[in-house]
């Protein structure tokens, strides 16, 4: 029996029926264009939000913490050794936040293959003065070639250009809320007070704006040496060392590593970020599942029309096979109209999910909270129209399996007799 | 002689179990040999149309053995059997049974698909010629449901012929038909075991049909009761 007959046969079948067909095949369309666009939407919306925080965290982050001493003086007795001893209330010592010898660790890691780039930054505490009022405020003192390289520091600039933070002496850029606040505009000159009463006269060039309004009123940022001349410090002085890896996924052993190696308190994303990775696979999983579900049902439908069109076909299957076809000749040609209909509408499918991506794409959205995005986000990537299609096809082929089946066991001697 | 002879029912007993245990045939034995224009006649319950089915390989659930071209067929597949009866049996129904989505002509050609011997070509010319024999050449084109009764019977005669079959089975042939066409059939049927020397068996209630044919045989409550 030649494939081209089975085909032959199954065709005109399908032809008989062309409306349910076409329903069926719909059903496959509309479920693989919405697996499709819903899950690329999905996927875009999770890597929007999870760039907001991820992109702008450091996968290890070098830094000194205030933590009280490991080891207590009673520890070092040697009179109370194998002693059990519960103290109440341990200060912390008096550590400096600064990384000793920062620029070697700098140097060290710049060497190393696993990282993508190292960026060292300060953090002052001062207060901005607006007349009588001072307000709370944080300045991030930053290399700001390396934290547009590794965070993308220019997307959250909102006016301004960045790279004057390095030309201008004495420059800042604002965080928004505390912009507002003060009612600071590009050019102005404002003061700041620091922690050891000395106060600066801060031109602004900028604004910055992370989407997080709470930050935006306390953040502002600095050059580094700006920064350093705040607090009072040499021009080694340096808080923080950020890194960023080639392997995210190494994060928590390289932080481990250079724990140990730099003898430093060293965190990793995974550690500073649990609750984004779980909400991503959380809504990813949701996603899936309705995805899934789509597909399952429209795979319902295919068995309900081939159920139909066997009922109705009766003495067509009950003539092949008394003209001498076999039981496994008929399950083929079910077999054919179910996988025509899966391939058929998985194509269309995978099209109209394409064109419904770029629609969605196409729809403005605007949020103040990220300057750089201007249209709902999706991702198009190639493993959803893959999954897509071959969930679609297996779908098929057991939607259609089953009545196939049944129809290879028909018996003619009952059809025929029947009449 | 023993060669002649095409098919070959020993002893073929059926019962049906449900409700209650009833007998259909009861030691049926016959021979047909090649060339024989035969009819089985019984009235309506004598259990013929099942002798058929069973002849036909369509129907296993019985005992008793049947010889086809002197090859037991028991401990055949379904696929074996189906290959069998594509290859050697015709059938020609009392529902004439043509599949309305093909035209006359691909109705005729579809069991020489299955036997794939000859290409779609020759199959097709084949077929025509059938048609052509059976005088309604010019339907070859026509879909089946756009025939009359008598039409589409000379169809299924010619697709029972297509594969060259050594034995065609009827099952009331003419019970749809007018007399007319009813003589047609039978005239058709006269001429494929006189020119093709086709084995012939025929089942039917219609008296004056079967008395026309060489050989009667008639079935009473499951026995033969006439030969």
């Amino acid at each position: 029996m030649k494939v081209k007959h089975i085909t032959e046969i199954a065709g005109a079948l399908m032809l008989a029926r062309w409306k349910q067909t076409l329903v069926a095949a719909i059903g496959v369309t509309f479920s693989i264009a919405f697996f499709i666009s819903l899950l690329g939407f999905m996927e875009g919306l999770n890597e929007l939000l999870d760039g907001m925080v991820l992109n702008r965290t450091p996968h290890v982050r070098l830094y000194n913490d205030i933590l009280p001493s490991k080891l207590q003086p009673i520890d070092l007795s040697k009179e109370y050794k194998n002693h059990h001893n519960f103290i109440s209330s341990v200060k912390p010592t008096n550590t400096r936040k600064e990384i000793y010898n920062a620029q070697q660790i700098i140097n060290k890691l710049n060497k190393d293959e696993r990282v993508l780039g190292v960026a060292p930054k300060i953090t002052a505490q001062v207060f901005y003065n607006l007349g009588n009022i001072d307000l709370n405020g944080i300045i991030n003192g930053v290399d700001t070639e390396q934290e547009e390289k590794l965070f993308s520091f220019s997307d959250y600039v909102i006016g301004g250009n960045y790279k004057e933070l390095k030309i201008i002496p004495n420059s800042i850029i604002l965080g928004k809320g505390a912009a507002e606040i003060m009612m600071a505009k590009i050019g102005d000159i404002i003061t700041v007070t620091s922690t050891e009463g000395e106060q600066f006269s801060l031109k602004v060039i900028g604004f910055f704006q992370s989407g997080i309004a709470e930050i935006d009123k306390v953040q502002s940022y600095a050059n580094l040496s700006t920064t350093q001349k705040i607090l009072g410090e040499s021009s080694n002085y340096i808080s923080d060392i950020q890194i960023k890896l080639k392997d995210i996924d190494q994060a928590p052993a390289l932080a481990r590593e250079y724990g140990n190696f730099f003898k430093i308190d060293a965190e990793d994303i995974q550690t500073a970020n649990a609750q984004f990775e779980t909400g991503s696979s959380v809504r990813s999983i949701i996603s899936y599942a309705v995805g899934i579900t789509l597909l399952i049902v429209s795979g319902f439908g295919i068995y309900n029309i081939l159920n139909m069109l066997i009922y109705e076909k009766m003495d067509t299957i009950a003539i092949l096979k008394a003209t001498g076809f076999a039981g496994a000749d008929v399950k083929k040609i079910f077999l054919t109209i179910s996988m025509s209909i899966g391939i058929a509408g998985a194509l269309a499918g995978l099209l109209f999910g394409f064109l419904l991506s770029l629609v969605i794409d196409a729809i403005p959205f605007h949020t103040t909270s990220l300057p750089t995005v201007t249209t709902y986000p999706i991702n198009y990537g190639i493993q959803y129209y893959s999954i897509a299609a071959i969930f679609a096809l297996a779908t098929t082929y057991l939607a259609g399996w089953l009545p196939a089946r049944k129809a290879s066991k028909v018996d003619p001697v009952l059809i025929i007799r029947g009449k | 002689m023993e060669n002649n002879v095409v098919l070959e029912a020993r002893s073929i007993c059926k019962s049906f179990h449900d409700p209650v245990r009833i007998d259909v045939l009861k030691d049926v034995s016959f021979k047909l040999s090649r060339g024989e224009y035969a009819s089985i006649i019984g009235r309506s319950g004598s259990g013929k149309s099942t002798l058929l089915y069973i002849l036909s390989t369509m129907d296993t659930d019985y005992t008793g053995e049947l010889f086809l071209d002197n090859v037991s067929i028991r401990s055949k597949s379904e696929k074996q059997l189906a290959a069998i009866r594509n290859e050697k049996i015709g059938f020609v129904f009392q529902f004439h049974y043509l599949l309305n989505e093909f035209t006359a002509l691909k109705n005729v050609m579809l069991p020489g698909f299955k036997l794939n011997k000859l290409s779609e070509a020759e199959l097709e010319h084949n077929a025509y010629e059938f048609l052509k024999d059976l005088g309604i050449e010019k339907l070859a084109h026509k879909m089946a449901y756009q025939l009359s009764g008598g039409e589409k019977q000379r169809v299924a005669i010619a697709r029972a012929m297509i594969n060259d079959p050594l034995i065609i089975m009827c099952d009331e042939p003419t019970g749809n038909l007018d007399s007319k066409n009813a003589d047609i059939v039978f005239n058709i049927f006269k001429e494929l075991t006189e020119t093709f020397n086709k084995t012939l068996l025929v089942v039917t209630h219609d008296l004056d049909f079967a008395e026309k044919t060489e050989r009667i045989i008639e079935l009473d409550d499951g026995r033969i009761v006439g030969d």
